[in-house]
């Protein structure tokens, strides 16, 4: 930051130090002797929670009216919510745990749970599953299984959540478009159509988020996977990623899109009507519908072969804070428990419940019915060590260097991914012991 | 008042009371001053000396703080950024470039832009104060606000820059955010909008402390403006020049906020600065060893600077005197 005055030569330094002094004034706990077994409630005496998530958008109500209603069921649990940026949260969450003063309860997302279990911050949570008999009958397979790391549970899923294609549904009226495109023909038609009835830049493509998560999208549809099955690779430079990215600058190339297409822009021209399709997270959808939009949202086509397409999920974790005391142990689990069979009103933020019954009673009607039907199609990034920061500093400099034309798709992944194995190779070192 | 005018002016102490006069409550001891300094020295020790050896003991480690050891590497951090293919040295000294190029086009108009300005600001004229208010408010904004502002502003196709541009005719599809060198355009401009009132004031401030009557006897003399400028204003501003210079310099050596916020780093990486490097390097990748010597060696060439910078002002100092004497 330029021109704060007054800044020392040293500050630079100086920050880096002062981080990790305050992180060394701490130092891992030991978790109380008298934990006991998990009962399935509580009936300690009144306990306060600490609880942190990254819900600052429109999904923060929804969240914080789920506390009042658990708060109001258990009037000795105290829920303190803490919400902050998701970068942020995963950046203090290791130092807040290393200096003891990290959260009881946490929603990450599933892909930093093997980061934050390497680190030191969560628990697992085997006997909860066990204890309420959760397993993946009731979860879609895929994003149960996505909690586990190390063949132990750290994560109950909350919701799952994946990119979408929004569609203006008066420029499809105008265009002719009955049905939303599913494949790479019909989609292709869709975009000429558009054109011909005059929406001359129909489908916006983006450089920065979410592009790297449509590339992937794109990786996962033509049959490739993103990382080794061992951690440590990134295989997203194969054929098939090089052959999304390409498809992806085709649009610009093709006229469908404009050329540099900046942070952001591709959803404000959505929102603006000044283009037709845009790809983005169903966690939009709330702010879509405020818009007074007329859209509506419909699976990613299968572009590039069998329908597939990038998702997350919100996972509650037990930190490790809660360790310290028995009664916080249990009430943190008799939370989460509650939080996840409760999740209905979640639906609300426009995410999709990770239960099945909980699918059954609140998607029909809702505008996310048509991605939670094709909830198999749902594919979740693998939860290695430190991946979510080593994809941000190699996949997604790769897809802007690549959309806003400075370089060949296939070369800037190969350069790319030779960093992110290289950073991944030192993670499988330092955390292999 | 030293201690020596203090005894002078009051009535002499005979030589049979020497004690009183020691005991004397305004009397300077010697640790008066040290008590004084004593609540900036605590902060100064604790969050500048302290962090700055701790950093530079990080920078011997593999540092990553949420784990249990941090083996001790020596100079492998430094090798690496030396050393050309590593897994930092690349991206490090890219960024490096980067904050290069920005020094080297902010500063110039970061000195220059903010003397107009406050010799402007200077002249009697009505609405003086509510000008001189005009052009310091975008200062007191945050980086976070000035950074989104503009992002949007400046955006190639839904920004208003581009079409107002459009509206005149001119070209208005600029990618002010995702192409160099129209993104360093950009950065050094809002930089300069944002920052140019800070350098104005302390002009302003010591434009005000000419004394008027060397402008009255230059032009009793007969000097024109320009005349009055070179040989009255310029010396005048000398001694706040090395500050405004240095300050101007590493301010904008630190730049991390516009690039972060604006283009986040777009094209590629070539708008990430030095910062930005070692605060991605640090604090998201928990590479603190890395990190710890990127900033080191950022620490060095901007000392070299400095040194630099305040050489050449000294240099000027000197000849000026010398010439003085002669006449």
């Amino acid at each position: 930051m330029i021109v704060r005055r007054h800044r020392r030569m040293f500050g630079t330094t100086a920050v880096l130090g002062a981080t990790v002094l305050v992180a060394s004034c701490g130092s891992p706990q030991a978790p109380a002797s008298d934990l006991r077994e998990f009962a399935g409630s509580y009936d300690g005496p009144p306990v306060t929670l600490d609880f942190w998530n990254g819900f600052t958008g429109g999904d923060g109500p929804y969240i914080r009216q789920m506390i009042a209603d658990f708060e109001k069921e258990h009037p000795d649990i105290d829920i303190r919510a803490t919400t902050q940026e998701w970068g942020d949260l995963y950046q203090k969450l290791p130092a807040a745990s290393f200096a003891g003063a990290g959260p009881d309860v946490a929603v990450i997302h599933v892909e930093q749970i093997g980061t934050m279990v390497e680190r030191n911050v969560i628990e697992p949570l085997d006997d909860l599953a066990e204890a309420l008999e959760l397993d993946a009958d009731d979860f879609s397979e895929q994003v149960w299984e996505a909690g586990e790391y190390d063949d132990a549970r750290y994560g109950i899923p909350l919701d799952v959540h994946s990119l979408a294609m929004y569609y203006n549904t008066e420029h499809f009226e105008k265009a002719g478009i009955t049905e939303p495109p599913t494949d790479a023909a019909s989609f292709q038609d869709a975009l000429e159509r558009l054109q011909a009835a005059g929406y001359e830049t129909p489908f916006w493509m983006p450089s920065l988020w979410p592009a790297h998560l449509i590339d992937l999208s794109l990786l996962w549809q033509g049959g490739g996977e993103p990382y080794s099955e061992d951690g440590g690779e990134a295989t997203w430079n194969s054929a098939e990623g090089v052959a999304g990215l390409e498809w992806m600058r085709s649009m610009v190339d093709d006229g469908f899109s404009p050329d540099s297409v900046a942070i952001d822009a591709q959803y404000v021209a959505f929102k603006n009507g000044e283009t037709s399709i845009t790809w983005d997270g169903i966690w939009q959808i709330n702010d879509l519908k405020d818009s007074g939009l007329p859209f509506a949202a419909a699976p990613l086509p299968a572009v590039a072969g069998e329908p597939a397409v990038w998702a997350n999920s919100h996972q509650f974790v037990l930190g490790r804070h809660a360790l310290t005391d028995a009664d916080k142990n249990d009430a943190a689990k008799v939370f989460i428990a509650w939080m996840s069979e409760n999740s209905a009103e979640w639906a609300g933020a426009g995410m999709i419940p990770a239960r099945a019954s909980v699918r059954a009673e609140t998607m029909p009607g809702s505008v996310q019915e048509p991605i939670a039907e094709e909830i198999d199609a749902l594919r979740f990034l693998p939860s290695i060590p430190g991946v979510g920061a080593i994809q941000a500093d190699t996949l997604e400099i790769a897809v802007a260097s690549a959309m806003l034309g400075n370089a060949p798709p296939a070369d800037v992944l190969d350069t790319e991914a030779a960093r992110a194995d290289a950073q991944l190779q030192a993670n499988l070192e330092r955390f292999g012991e | 008042m030293s201690a020596a005018t203090e005894t002078a002016a009051r009535p002499r102490p005979t030589a049979a009371a020497p004690r009183t006069r020691a005991m004397s409550p305004t009397r300077a001891r010697p640790y008066t001053p040290w008590l004084f300094l004593l609540p900036y020295l605590t902060l100064f020790a604790v969050f500048v000396v302290l962090p700055a050896v701790l950093g530079l003991w990080i920078s011997l480690h593999e540092w990553d703080y949420t784990l249990e050891e941090q083996p001790f590497v020596g100079g492998e951090n430094y090798a690496d950024l030396f050393a050309a293919g590593s897994g930092t040295s690349d991206v490090f000294w890219e960024s490096m470039r980067a904050t290069g190029i920005f020094t080297l086009f902010s500063v110039p108009l970061l000195l220059v832009l903010p003397l107009l300005v406050a010799l402007l600001m200077h002249r009697r004229f009505p609405g003086r104060n509510f000008f001189r208010a005009v052009y310091f408010a975008p200062y007191v904004l945050g980086v976070a606000v000035v950074g989104l502002l503009w992002r949007y502003l400046l955006d190639s196709n839904v920004g208003l820059v581009n079409f107002t541009l459009g509206v005149f005719g001119l070209p208005s599809d600029i990618p002010w955010t995702t192409a160099v060198p129209a993104a360093w355009v950009a950065l050094v401009g809002v930089t300069v909008w944002w920052t140019l009132g800070f350098n104005a004031v302390i002009y302003l401030a010591a434009l005000q402390d000419i004394p008027a009557e060397l402008y009255e006897a230059a032009a009793v003399d007969g000097a024109g403006p320009w005349q009055k400028f070179r040989a009255v204003t310029l010396p005048g501003l000398r001694p706040i020049l090395t500050f405004i210079t240095i300050n101007t310099l590493i301010a904008s050596a630190n730049m991390f906020g516009q690039s972060y916020i604006i283009t986040q780093g777009a094209p590629g990486r070539e708008t990430r600065t030095a910062i930005y490097q070692i605060a991605e390097t640090g604090l998201r990748n928990y590479q603190m060893g890395d990190a710890a010597a990127m900033s080191y060696v950022l620490t060095v060439v901007l000392l070299f600077i400095s040194i630099f910078v305040f050489w050449l002002f000294r240099e000027r100092d000197a000849k000026g005197e010398k010439t003085g004497a002669r006449r």
